[in-house]
């Protein structure tokens, strides 16, 4: 870990201003993810910004039936929620699936919004890796590559996204709210916040430098049947093998796909609207969500796992929704 | 009170968090940190060294590589763990992580950063990665024939020829490797987390060409080892380095990621099985070839094949070694060596015999047990091996197997039982322990023997009561000093044996001396030794190498087990997890019902971990470890456990030693995993022969079968 | 072929050292510090602490489990400075070997530890799960969102995943757990 300074901000504009007059700034709030990454050296930055204390730890209904939650409203708290509970259970399915109840208790939601990805290979600081150093190379293709992405990915990089959260948000339709250094705001929708790969893999998201996320909001409840399934290779604590979120509706006896999005598959969670809405099989869904795919020797495996998973959500849904 | 559960005499202070491992110690003082830069190539030459942003950062005392690093004795290959392991001494990398640089500063963090910037360049050669690329066709090794095990496959007339693989295995400790060591006066004191520190003490002598008398290991608590903290690492001849140069403590803590590279592994093994059979069931033949890793001018081989020399009887007997020599880290033993890897590939081969034969897996078992060793020809001592099958059936409810694979269903979970067979050599090695009576009241034992989570505070302290005739409480137990008397440590699951019968032998030693003098009636032991013995009374007790114990010679002796599990398995995404599982084993006599059964869990967890969770291949191109920290190695978390059960038939091996002890370290491990792929079978009808059974290695078979 | 490893060439400069001030288990601590010294760090190497354990450093295995402010964390994955004002709990704060809290005491009767060294993040993590049970906070095994979620076995066994136990003494750390349900759930 490269030395750095650190400050403790007072007010979310504050925070971004600090970040952007100091070159190598960077945001830190529950720190599970960046300390990590700063052990390692693969972030370096040389000031640190403690958001922590911003507030913003709130979750409050908006105007018009939503959910608006802060960005340091922590994955504990956000699942344990009664609202998000009752009206937004995919999304606290998704949360509890996520990580430990020890960093849980620390992570924020902005922070998941943020995380890296868990590719092998941007771990290991002496491999060639796009992610990490632009323009070495990926090392993970032609590499072991049992969990990475098989759909939007490029032939710079094929890292998977993180996070549940995530995955269950982009369903939900979320937007992120951010605050610059000169107190601009604006709202993005979590389905432009996420960037492909491209050839640019190590940028990210749409967030500008110093921007900073102060909060995440829902729109209305959806209802209907809310299902986050998880697959993974030991019973908790583990990252998604394949994870499938989806809002299903009853139509005359029938399962109608609401919203469907996926973890484990891509560089950000992969939904692809045109999978929605009309009642199809989970073939015909699962052809539309695959479409392009490209997976390596090593995650060839997560095609059938995807057509399996997705038929027993599909059944689940229809089973919950016959109660 | 020898065999009643007691709790361990160490627990309250480790659930106090009193116990003082390596990282933890204040003896020495403040120290100073180390830290290692392991090599980022898998193979090839260091070609540029920079090291001045390092030498002045902050806070930095020393910046060793091999060009400035103290003088050390010159390492040989096929080295002994006694013989020295000198770091950081020539430019050539032999595989990826080796230390390259090492770092000491006033403070963890100024050593850290440090370590990161001192820059490396590297001329990288091409390695052999890859299992079958550093075989010498034909090159046996550890080989064992009787018979014709081609003609007798031949003549069948029931076969069955199959290859499995099991992955790379690293013991990953909680504690990590870690050494303080402290130079001082003229006296090096190591503190070391270490199992076999009488072994290691050598080692280290050798390496900083330092007499034995001038070092002490220290190794009081250590955080499990699992093999990993036998062999000499780099992070303890580092600290003692830095702190003979620099007169200060030092202590060196190796990362999580380093324990994948700098510590070694349990090699990765490709195993071809061959068993012949008659139509009723008794084996004709038993044939397994395995190849296993070893590191260039490494030692230890795996006896992945080695698991059924005693197993069945069978008139033809052919089981053998390839090693293939890899350019990556050292292979080492690790829990359950040869029959951890070894038993869960034969027992499922011996599985997928019962499935041809149409028999019951426990029924064919019973069929080809014997008496005696069937390659050793002498008699097999404390033979249980039906014993714990049979009760192990009646208890786990073996009955109510499915009788047919992937026939029942519970929800979205296929169910199905398995069972294998567990079997362990015994071994015995020379001991010595000392115990003193003390005329304030107290019995004082020293060894050098560790307490790795094993117990052996509890036990040594249990069998010196038992033959004083005085409460536990009144017994100290110190172990794990090289300034007590030497023993070969934790490892081998001789540890409990060898202490409990020199701790014994020495105790009937000073209730000898004291009769002599007292007479065989006093009722007062300490009384008799104020009266006789106003200073104290000490003696020592010893046991003698396997080798030269008539009982070793004349009976071949191992411990047993036999393990049943139920697994479900999603029947759409391949997720196994184990709903129960049961042990019988039948391990001599045991030392403490509580802590004994306590180590059998353990190891059979380590069982489902290997059919289920754990394993590692380096990266074919550049032989460093993709899975690198324990999100990426998986561990079973408490989610993957249920309640396991553990028995242990009431037992005494009186060939094994007068106490009738033998070892339990590793007969947990055994053969469990055998018995869940076995049941993963039962489950889906899919057999799984390259291991973990993940999601990627089951889910084409299930998704065959629709 | 010859490549360079990958760390761009650089130098190092001094850490400006900052202040902070905390409770650990009841008393204060004013310390002056490396910003890169962590929770856990400065509990074991300058608060000499040492029952909170260093297991992977990087919020993979729990053995750094502490208490800040009544929630666990991972103390190895957080810095020092961020715990201004806060009240830490570490296992040292739980119960000394003469007056075992009835966690520990739960630990040592059911054998829940082997070699010890996750013992003490298996304690305070299991300490704080059953403080989460009872105040209603769901986990991924909840089956019933909306409701109370029980304090089953399988509950407690999601809940502390996040502890590793190489020694495996899962069912015997269940076991231990179990006992104290009845008392604080």
């Amino acid at each position: 870990m490269r030395a750095f300074t650190y400050e403790r901000a007072g007010s979310p504009a504050a925070a971004a201003a600090a970040v952007a007059t100091q070159p190598g700034a960077k945001f830190i709030a529950g720190g599970t993810n960046l300390l990590d990454l700063m052990k390692l050296e693969i972030e370096v930055p040389t000031h640190l910004v403690d958001v922590n204390r911003l507030g913003l730890d709130l979750i409050e209904t908006t105007p018009d039936g939503g959910l608006k939650i802060g960005a340091l409203v922590r994955n504990t708290d956000l699942a344990a929620d009664m609202r998000v509970r009752s009206d937004y259970p995919l999304l606290a399915r998704a949360v509890l699936s996520g990580a430990s109840g020890q960093l849980r208790n620390k992570a924020t939601t902005g922070g998941n919004l943020l995380q890296r990805t868990r590719c092998p290979y941007f771990y290991n600081t002496d491999m060639p890796c796009n992610k990490r150093k632009p323009g070495s190379g990926c090392a993970a293709m032609g590499g072991l590559s049992h969990n990475l992405a098989i759909v939007g990915a490029s032939d710079a990089c094929i890292a998977t996204h993180p996070s549940d959260m995530a995955v269950a948000l982009r369903a939900l339709d979320a937007t992120v709210e951010t605050v610059a250094a000169d107190g601009s705001e604006r709202h993005t929708p979590l389905a432009d916040f996420y960037r492909s790969p491209g050839e640019t893999p190590h940028i990210e998201t749409v967030l500008r430098a110093a921007e900073m996320i102060t909060s995440v909001t829902l729109p209305q409840p959806l209802g209907g049947v809310q299902i986050y399934r998880k697959v993974r290779e030991r019973a908790s604590f583990a990252f998604a093998t394949v994870s499938v979120a989806m809002v299903a509706g009853s139509v005359d006896g029938d399962i109608r796909v609401d919203r469907l999005a996926f973890g484990g598959l891509a560089h950000k969670p992969w939904r692809v609207e045109a999978a929605e809405g009309a009642a199809r099989s989970a073939e015909a869904i699962a052809d539309i969500v695959l479409a392009g795919a490209k997976p390596t020797a090593d995650n060839a495996y997560k095609l059938p796992l995807v057509r399996r998973t997705l038929a027993a959500v599909i059944a689940q849904a229809k089973s919950e929704s016959a109660r | 009170m020898i065999g009643e559960g007691i709790n361990r005499t160490d627990g309250p202070l480790k659930v106090t968090g009193g116990a003082t491992y390596t990282a933890d110690r204040q003896d020495a003082g403040a120290p100073l940190y180390g830290v290692i830069r392991g090599a980022g190539i898998g193979k090839g030459r260091i070609t540029f060294i920079d090291t001045r942003a390092a030498e002045v950062a902050p806070g930095v005392q020393v910046v060793w590589t091999y060009r400035n690093a103290p003088a050390q004795a010159p390492a040989r290959d096929y080295a002994d763990l006694n013989d020295a392991h000198p770091q950081l001494v020539g430019d050539r990398v032999d595989h990826y992580g080796a230390p390259v640089a090492f770092v000491v500063a006033n403070s963890f963090e100024e050593a850290r950063a440090a370590a990161g910037l001192v820059e490396i360049g590297y001329d990288v050669a091409s390695g052999a990665y890859e299992l079958d690329q550093g075989v010498q066709p034909g090159a046996w090794h550890n080989v064992s024939a009787f018979g014709d095990v081609d003609k007798a496959m031949a003549e069948g007339p029931v076969t069955v020829e199959a290859d499995y693989s099991t992955p790379y295995h690293f013991a990953q400790p909680m504690e990590p490797n870690a050494c303080l060591a402290s130079w001082h006066d003229g006296h090096l004191t190591v503190y070391l987390a270490a199992q076999m520190i009488s072994q290691l003490i050598e080692g280290l002598a050798a390496t900083l060409k330092l007499d034995q008398k001038h070092i002490t290991v220290d190794s009081a608590f250590v955080g499990g080892g699992f093999g990993s903290k036998i062999a000499l690492h780099a992070e303890a001849v580092l600290a003692s380095l830095a702190t003979m140069a620099l007169h200060r403590p030092v202590k060196v803590l190796l990362t999580r990621r380093q324990i994948f590279t700098i510590v070694g592994h349990r090699a990765a093994s490709h195993s071809r099985i061959r068993l012949a059979a008659t139509p009723d069931g008794r084996l004709t033949a038993i044939g397994h070839d395995a190849t296993v890793q070893t590191f260039r001018g490494g030692d230890w081989t795996e006896g992945v094949a080695t698991v059924s020399r005693a197993l069945y009887a069978a008139p033809n007997r052919l089981t053998r070694h390839a090693r293939s020599e890899l350019d990556l880290g050292t292979a080492e033993p690790v829990r359950g060596p040869g029959e951890l890897p070894g038993l869960m590939v034969f027992e499922s081969a011996i599985d997928e015999l019962a499935e041809k034969l149409d028999m019951d897996p426990v029924e064919l078992r019973l069929r080809n047990d014997t008496a005696v060793d069937p390659e050793r020809k002498i008699p097999l001592s404390g033979r249980r091996l039906a014993d714990c099958l049979r009760e192990g059936a009646k208890r786990f409810g073996w009955d109510n197997r499915p009788a047919v694979p992937g026939s029942r269903r519970d929800g979205r979970w296929l169910i199905g039982y398995g069972v294998a067979s567990s079997i362990r050599g015994h071994f015995q090695s020379a001991a010595e322990v000392s115990v003193r009576l003390l005329p304030e009241g107290r019995v004082v034992v020293t060894s050098d023997m560790t307490d790795l989570g094993t117990g052996t505070y509890t036990i040594v302290a249990q069998v010196a009561a038992a033959a004083l005739g005085v409460p536990v409480s009144q017994v100290t137990v110190e172990l794990a000093s090289t300034d007590h008397p030497s023993s070969m440590g934790s490892g081998g699951s001789w540890g409990a044996a060898n202490t409990s019968v020199a701790t014994d032998r020495a105790c009937q030693s000073l209730r000898d001396q004291i009769a002599a003098v007292a007479g065989t009636g006093y009722n007062d032991l300490f009384a008799e030794l104020r009266r006789h013995f106003p200073r104290g009374l000490e003696a020592t007790g010893k046991t003698l190498e396997s080798r030269d114990d008539p009982n070793y010679r004349r009976y071949s002796q191992f411990t047993y087990g036999a393990s049943f599990a139920e697994v479900g398995v999603d029947a759409d995404t391949g997720e196994v997890r184990l709903r129960r599982m049961l042990g019988v084993f039948s391990a001599g006599r045991i030392l403490n019902a509580k802590t004994a059964r306590s180590q059998l869990i353990g190891g059979m967890t380590w069982g489902v971990s290997a059919a289920l969770h754990e394993g590692s291949y380096p990266d074919p191109r550049h032989g460093n470890w993709p899975k690198g920290d324990l999100a990426e190695y998986l561990l079973p978390v408490h989610a993957d456990i249920p309640d396991i059960e553990a028995i242990m038939l009431d037992d005494f091996d009186e060939h094994a030693n007068h106490l009738g002890v033998k070892g339990i370290g590793e007969l947990g491990a055994g053969g469990t995993g055998g018995s869940v792929a076995n049941a993963v079978y039962n489950a889906t009808g899919v057999r799984v022969r390259d291991f973990p059974i993940t999601i990627a290695n089951l889910l084409p078979g299930l998704a065959a079968r629709g | 072929m010859t490549i360079a490893q990958d760390s761009p060439a650089r130098s190092e400069t001094s850490a400006a050292a900052c202040s902070v001030t905390f409770s650990v288990n009841g008393r204060t601590s004013s310390l002056v510090l490396d910003p890169r010294v962590t929770l856990l760090d400065v509990l074991r190497e300058h608060l000499h602490l040492t029952g909170t354990k260093k297991g992977c450093d990087q919020g993979q295995c729990g053995a750094c489990t502490v208490m800040v402010n009544g929630r666990r964390i991972n103390s190895c994955l957080t810095l020092a400075l961020m715990h201004e004002g806060d009240e830490i709990t570490t296992i040292e704060g739980l119960g000394s070997p003469e007056a075992l809290h009835p966690l520990q005491k739960a630990f040592l009767d059911h054998d829940g530890f082997q070699c010890g060294y996750c013992t003490p993040g298996q304690i305070i993590s299991a300490v704080a799960v059953l403080e989460e049970i009872g105040a209603g906070v769901p986990s991924h095994v909840t089956a019933d969102l909306n409701g109370a979620p029980p304090a089953t076995d399988e509950e407690i066994r999601e809940r502390m995943s996040g502890n590793l136990c190489r020694c495996s003494a899962y069912p015997n750390i269940i076991a231990a757990i179990r006992d104290m349900v009845e008392d604080h759930v």
